[in-house]
């Protein structure tokens, strides 16, 4: 059973019904009274209001079921979908981020390496976690292990899920938009296939960070926007409120995200959001990244990078002589 | 005992610190510096050596050699590809920072000799949204970049940016992908990328070609971060100390090769560009003036 902090708004008529079905069963079991038709009615007033909700989704809404805490993480995908993960720790120069990590694993018994942003579950994870926020360690992490990939020719995949970067005095210290930017350059150049997912929060640059891959594909209720909604509105609305203007302006949902070419494939999500269904979503994940991989493979490395440098290079509309390019 | 609240004249040092006047305060003495004699010495405070903003006209203007600056791609102008409206529509808000900046967008390329040596470059300007980048800025930034690659000269890219353009969302965002994969085609060829960051370079900018040159230099007193103090605040409740992401700062901290002044920019890169690219002393021809 879930906790009621975690019911999102927009979800409250749902919980309210599951409340009423609740009581409908428990009072058949207590009074003995058949009360099927009754329960039966609810149960299709649940669906129906299940489906209304969720087919008309605002993209504010799709980005707090991106933020929700029950939400699977990219080490969940990792046990869902990868055999033997063996997590390879630390930037060799300062210290082992855990918001950013990764490592070898097998998919369907291939070889891959994986580089994942990662949020805590509990509290005490949370912080361990960062709140899912990378320091420099973590890119430079993130760029010794897809060096390694490129080294043994193993296929990149990456898995992001950060609010954003750390914008914090030992982040800006150490440089954490050269460790950002180093990635966007060197994930341009490297000669092994790549793809990545964005499981939940795309955040600006510390997504981007580990982005930069021939394919991106993202779950239908995740969200990637150069900057966070609750910002955009407090610069440009001057109040915090109007993030869901914000998030509806910024486009930042993954049907506006496609059709924008930002992204390659959007994953299906099991009714009302991947934590509903974890495997199923797991499951749609696999399919996609089994079908990515097998077309990125068939291609030569030079097709693939030409392919790559292509696919950011027109990414953005501008007018020039009075037409619109892209 | 009652005293009366004294009376002072702010001035604001600011996207507007561009003097309009007759005279500007000097934000770090306090002077008083005729706008006049700041023109003439390429915007930097004749006595204290302050640098105040300059606009990317007159940078170039006194950048390359008399008459050798051709510039490129004046066309690419931003679109509205998203639609965007807050206060007020995103393509009123970019006629107001032509007419403002009096420029087609936030940064200006083309070629030009540096001394007589031909390079490619993009200037931004802070005036134009606060060099905020969106599509165009990245995509003359990146043509920028592909003209080096092409005719095999080197590149200077000098920043001033408050960050990404919001209104174009995840397009501005892709424009750090699309400048940066352009600057690993450059490297891969053995050219040259020298990046000059000017007061202020922040945000998506910082995080993506203006950290990536093969040398870095930095304008005296410049701005320089990922984040800004009001974000960090807001996140972490850490208050920044003073002088943090400054220039002279992130040269303690290992992020810049130099602090250049203004005054002796051009014969700094024509030095440094001798030795990267043409990999042998060269005498600067002693007649070359700048325009």
């Amino acid at each position: 059973m879930e906790s009621p902090a975690y019911v999102l708004e927009f979800e409250k008529p749902l919980r309210e019904l599951a409340r009423q079905l609740d009581e409908l069963r428990q009072r058949s079991i207590e009074t003995h009274v058949d009360l099927a038709t009754e329960i039966h009615a609810i149960e299709q007033k649940i669906e129906a209001t299940r489906r209304d909700i969720y087919s008309r989704l605002t993209s504010w809404q799709k980005v707090q079921i991106a933020r929700h805490p029950r939400r699977p993480y990219a080490l969940d995908y990792i046990r869902a979908l990868f055999e033997d993960f063996q997590e390879l720790h630390g930037d060799r120069q300062f210290k082992d981020d855990q918001a950013l990590i990764g490592g070898t694993a097998f998919f369907n018994g291939e070889a891959v390496m994986i580089v994942a942003q990662q949020k805590g579950r509990d509290p005490k994870e949370r912080i361990l976690r960062n709140f899912g926020m990378p320091q420099p360690e973590g890119y430079r992490k993130a760029l010794r292990l897809m060096r390694m990939a490129e080294k043994f020719r193993l296929p990149l995949i990456t898995f992001i899920d950060t609010p954003g970067a750390f914008p914090g005095i030992e982040s800006e210290a150490r440089h954490v938009s050269e460790a950002i930017a180093v990635n966007l350059r060197e994930m341009a150049l490297l000669r092994t296939p790549s793809i990545s997912v964005v499981v939940g929060e795309g955040g600006s640059g510390g997504a981007l960070g580990i982005g930069v891959t021939d394919r991106v594909l993202i779950f239908e209720n995740s969200y990637y926007s150069v900057i966070s909604p609750e910002g955009c509105a407090a610069i440009l609305w001057k109040d915090n409120a109007a993030a869901p203007l914000a998030a509806a302006a910024l486009k930042v949902s993954a049907d506006h995200l496609e059709s924008l070419g930002v992204v390659d494939e959007v994953i299906p999500e099991p009714s009302g959001g991947a934590h509903h269904d974890p495997a199923q979503a797991a499951s749609a994940l696999k399919y996609a990244l089994q079908k990515h991989l097998n077309d990125l493979r068939a291609l030569d490395t030079e097709k693939l990078l030409t392919a790559r440098y292509e696919r950011f290079r027109h990414l953005g509309v501008y007018e020039e002589a009075g037409t619109v390019r892209s | 005992m009652h005293f009366d609240k004294p009376t002072y004249t702010v001035r604001r040092s600011r996207k507007k610190d561009i003097p309009k006047g007759l005279y500007t305060k000097d934000p770090t003495t306090g002077d008083i510096v005729f706008n006049k004699e700041a023109e003439d010495n390429q915007m930097v405070a004749p006595k204290s050596g302050h640098h105040f903003p300059i606009g990317a006209r007159a940078r170039i203007a006194k950048l390359f050699d008399e008459g050798t600056f051709a510039e490129a791609d004046a066309g690419v102008k931003s679109s509205d590809p998203l639609k965007f409206v807050d206060s007020q529509p995103y393509p009123e808000r970019i006629k107001r920072y032509e007419k403002d900046s009096g420029l087609p967008e936030a940064v200006i390329c083309g070629t030009g000799k540096i001394l007589g040596l031909e390079v490619s470059v993009a200037v931004m300007d802070f005036r134009f949204c606060g060099g905020a980048m969106g599509a165009a800025a990245g995509e003359k930034i990146t043509r920028a970049i592909e003209t080096a690659l092409d005719r095999r000269i080197p590149c200077i890219i000098f920043s001033a940016s408050g960050g990404a353009r919001m209104q174009e969302g995840i397009y501005s965002l892709m424009q750090m992908a699309k400048t940066s994969a352009a600057l690993g085609r450059l490297g891969q060829a053995g050219l040259p990328f020298i990046s000059v960051l000017t007061h202020p370079t922040m945000g998506g900018v910082t995080a993506s070609f203006a950290t990536l040159g093969d040398v870095i230099l930095a304008e005296p007193g410049a701005l320089v971060g990922f984040a800004g103090a009001r974000v960090i605040k807001d996140t972490t409740k850490q208050t920044l100390p003073a002088g943090f992401q400054t220039a002279e700062f992130l040269l303690k901290h290992g992020l810049i090769d130099q602090i250049v002044s203004r005054l002796d920019l051009r014969e700094r890169l024509h030095e440094l560009l001798s030795a990267l690219h043409l990999r042998k002393k060269t005498a600067a021809p002693a007649a070359v003036a700048s325009s």
